[in-house]
């Protein structure tokens, strides 16, 4: 072996590149990590930006501060930009830093293409943001990006759908990537049946977003050719039908939902153990409900479309395929509190964010079986009852995930332990902030303030007050979490050990590892075969 | 520039990935201002093509250089292998994305604006065109575009079929020369399919120009146009990719590359030219002929 090692310079082997053009042309799975994390960052604090415009303007019925074509606006980019820029990239963030040293690999298998699937957002992302300064201003009709309505605005639309076209191809890049590492390049030992929670859900979304992205490009495409080049796809007129895109939205939509939260399950799956000090219990039902509910996500979709005049039998037979998911869904949810079941709990941070994740997920998909009831549906639809539901999940469950993800491996990234007293602040100021956030948009719901307006009847003053300082609440509480991370990458705060957490050594590869991880050759030195055999 | 972990070889610097992204954004970019009525936008679409072509021979060019230099083992080849696969999945879904809509189209959007349906779609469509026939092919109840002629399926067609099938003959009896190192009947059964592939496209590109000037067949009839157009120029524009792809695996050929145990982007492109190959049949069978 290492043949080729030999022949090449020695300056290589250690330590990474200098300056900018480390970043940009780095093959290294942390670094790419790295921009990944970053990227998703910023990306929170604009769409969250947003959503405080949003949110400010809601403040009082009337209108006070912005237009409401540009409100409109807020609500479109804020959602593409938390969804596409801010949570899938913080998870691709994740696999990039986590499924190497998990499954015992040098690195991710196709390190060019990896770079390349970062370094298309940087330019979809500004691709996106341009559209706000064109004629007629950015997209406006919802991040669904409904014909008609979304024919008839200005200047944007070829940039938006290219932007679409972009996210996709890094999404798909980034999968073909995961599912290439996860099947050739796992360490000798590691079995599929083995491989660690965060490994499958990831796995199982990276299978998801192959079959669904390409299905939203060509969606978006028709789009395009139905406003320029004359196209009928979306017009009856034509012979075609504005209700076709709603399927294919949709038919990307709900496995992307999935796809939000299925690498949230994992990372969940990892912290409850170590915090539980037990090994995670049923294991194997945790990998054949995950892969139930893949793909189960799959065939459900137009239970979105309830109210858009389908026929009944679809009607129904989409009702009961959504309920079904709750089965796998409750499969995992007790398998965490059979593992909590008699652990030695402790409460660091990320299990803090854990026991955050359960309460809001769980919350958010109750509501969710509320809705899946295609009768009861008529009038939850498009309301705020819906914004409360897919924020508890979508936050709840995939930034909670997140969130917990963050605080327990960034002691193995940075080699330094946060701030815990800081860590524990930012949880409570962020999970009560978030309930008096959303938890009151339940009942504007029921009681019918439709989503996607800016102005609303006075009655629903002071529910609306509550969300608004609820959001700025949660909002700012996320500059502590810079704060956090900043002070960790500085090398501030204790060192952390190689287990970094009270007996994790049993719960996985990457804890067998040194606090930081080696910049090349995570492994060295570590007897991968007894790691996985003591598991 | 490289460490072998264990033997699995991990290039340490990717320069191409940047400059495709920024070829990217120049082109789309630019595609988008020509949409928009910008002058400009043209040629930054021809710019940005370039540059991603510039990318393709760079990055390309790199991956061969070590492949031919021996950097890449049994594993590595796997990964692209696998890699290929996958991308083929995602091309796969792309497609099933145009075939749904055209059978969502056919089977229940055309009979509900005819007023089929009994379970409360059909009645209210039909209140807006109530003299409207539901049948196929057509070009909606407002006749969008005009007359039309809808495309045969014996005529061309399905000489493009003879051709696509006998194609995915010969490129499988070009990888049996490579297995036995025959290069004669590898490289002859690489012209042949190469051939076949831009004679394809020719026609194809023959029929469009009928439909244009003589069936008042065209993008804007209707959904008939849209889907047939959208389906078929999608297809047409893959064998055109495969078509290239497999020139340049010949180019190599000739230079003395691949043998019997390392035909990565051989068999890279033969998939893929099975790939529209199959898709093909779907579009004969659901396009043109039923
Ligand atoms: C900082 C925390 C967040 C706040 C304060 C917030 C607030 C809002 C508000 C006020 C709306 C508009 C509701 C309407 O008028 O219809 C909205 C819509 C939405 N948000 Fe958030 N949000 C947050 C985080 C997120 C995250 C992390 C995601 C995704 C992962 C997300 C996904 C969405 C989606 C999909 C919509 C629907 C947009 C549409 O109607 O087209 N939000 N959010
Ligand atoms: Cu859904």
């Amino acid at each position: 072996m290492a043949t080729v090692a030999d022949t090449h310079g020695v300056e290589h082997e250690h330590g990474p590149a200098k300056g900018i053009m480390r970043w940009i042309t780095t093959t290294n799975h942390k670094d790419i990590g790295t921009l990944y994390l970053c990227f998703a960052m910023a990306m929170f604090l604009v769409g969250g930006l947003m959503a405080l415009i949003i949110r400010a303007e809601l403040y009082q019925p009337g209108l006070q501060l912005v237009d409401p074509h540009f409100f409109n606006q807020m609500t479109t980019l804020h959602a593409l930009i938390m969804v596409f820029g801010a949570v899938m990239p913080a998870f691709a963030g994740f696999a990039n830093w986590m499924l190497p040293p998990m499954i015992g690999a040098p690195d991710m298998a196709l390190p060019r293409m990896n770079n390349w699937s970062f370094w298309v957002l940087p330019f979809a992302a500004t691709m996106l943001v341009i559209t706000l300064f064109l004629d007629g201003g950015a997209v406006a009709s919802g991040w669904t990006l409904y014909p008609p309505l979304v024919l008839q605005m200005g200047d944007s639309l070829p940039f938006t759908i290219f932007t679409v076209h972009l996210l996709g191809l890094s999404s798909i890049m980034a999968s073909i990537n995961i599912i290439v590492t996860i099947f050739n390049l796992r360490a000798p030992g590691m079995t599929m049946m083995k491989m660690p929670m965060f490994v499958w859900t990831w796995l199982i979304t990276a299978f998801l977003l192959i079959l669904v992205m390409p299905v939203l490009a060509g969606g978006v495409t028709m789009l395009l050719t139905d406003k320029y080049f004359d196209t009928s796809f979306f017009d009856a007129a034509g012979g075609g039908d504005p209700v076709l895109f709603q399927h294919i939205f949709w038919f990307f939509g709900h496995p992307e939902v999935y796809i939000i939260v299925l690498p949230a399950f994992g990372i969940i799956s990892h912290v409850i153990p170590v915090f539980s000090r037990k090994p995670l219990f049923g294991k194997n039902s945790m990998v054949f409900a995950t892969a139930v509910i893949g793909i189960l996500s799959m065939i459900v979709w137009a239970h979105h479309q309830y109210t858009v005049g389908m026929p009944v039998p679809a009607e129904l037979y989409f009702m009961y395929a959504t309920m079904l998911i709750a089965v796998p869904t409750g499969v995992k949810v007790f398998n965490w509190l059979a593992t909590m079941w008699k652990g030695s709990l402790t409460f660091e941070t990320p299990m803090l964010h854990a026991m955050g994740f359960l309460v809001l997920f769980v919350f958010g998909g109750f509501t969710g079986i509320m809705m899946s009831q295609a009768p009861a549906d008529l009038y939850y639809h498009d309301n705020y009852f819906i914004v409360a539901h897919f924020h508890y999940t979508l936050v709840g469950g995939g930034v909670w995930g997140i969130f917990a993800g963050f605080f327990f491996w960034l002691p193995k990234w940075t080699g330094r332990m946060y701030d815990e007293r800081l860590g524990k602040l930012h949880f409570w100021l962020s999970f009560l902030g978030f309930n008096l956030l959303f938890m009151p948009q339940h009942f504007l719901g029921l009681a019918g303030m439709p989503r996607r307006i800016p102005d609303y009847a006075v009655q629903f003053t002071e529910f609306n007050q509550m969300s608004t300082v609820g959001a700025f609440i949660f909002g700012f509480s996320q500059l502590l979490l810079i704060y956090i991370a900043y002070k960790a990458i500085k090398g501030e705060g204790e060192k952390a050990t190689d287990e970094v957490w009270e007996g994790a050594k049993s719960h996985g590869l990457e804890w067998n590892l040194p606090s930081p991880m080696p910049y090349h050759h995570s492994f060295e030195g570590v007897n991968i075969g007894k790691a996985i055999e003591d598991e | 520039m490289s460490t072998a972990s264990g033997n699995y070889y991990l290039p340490h610097v990717a320069r191409w990935p940047i400059v495709g992204s920024i070829g990217l954004f120049t082109m789309l970019g630019g595609f988008s201002l020509k949409l928009i009525g910008v002058g400009a936008g043209a040629f930054f679409m021809a710019l940005g093509a370039l540059i991603i072509i510039g990318m393709m021979f760079g990055w390309f060019g790199e991956v061969i250089r070590e492949g031919l230099q021996g950097l890449y083992n049994d594993q590595v080849e796997r990964s692209f292998r696998w890699g290929m696969i996958w991308f083929i999945a995602s091309e796969v879904m792309f497609f099933a994305c145009f075939f749904g809509s055209l059978l969502y189209i056919r089977m229940y959007v055309i009979p509900w604006l005819g007023g089929e349906g009994t379970t409360g779609v059909g009645e209210f469509t039909n209140m807006l065109w109530p003299d409207f026939a539901p049948e196929w092919p057509t070009n909606g109840p407002a006749r969008i575009g005009g007359e039309f002629e809808p495309m045969g399926a014996w005529g061309i067609p399905a000489l493009n079929t003879l051709i696509l099938l006998s194609s995915g003959v010969t490129v499988t009896w070009a990888h049996w020369g490579l297995l036995k190192n025959n290069r004669p009947q590898f490289v002859k059964g690489l012209i042949a399919t190469i051939a076949l592939g831009f004679t394809f496209v020719l026609f194809q590109a023959y029929e469009y120009y009928h439909a244009y000037t003589e069936m008042g067949l065209t993008l804007g009839a209707g959904i008939y146009g849209s889907t047939f157009f959208m389906l078929t120029g999608f297809h047409g524009m893959h064998v055109t990719i495969g078509a290239i792809f497999l020139t340049v695996v010949l180019l190599r050929a000739l230079r003395g590359h691949f043998d019997a145990e390392h035909h990565f982007a051989f068999e890279a492109a033969a998939w893929y030219w099975h790939f529209v190959d199959v898709v093909w049949l779907g579009l004969f069978i659901f396009v043109y002929w039923l």
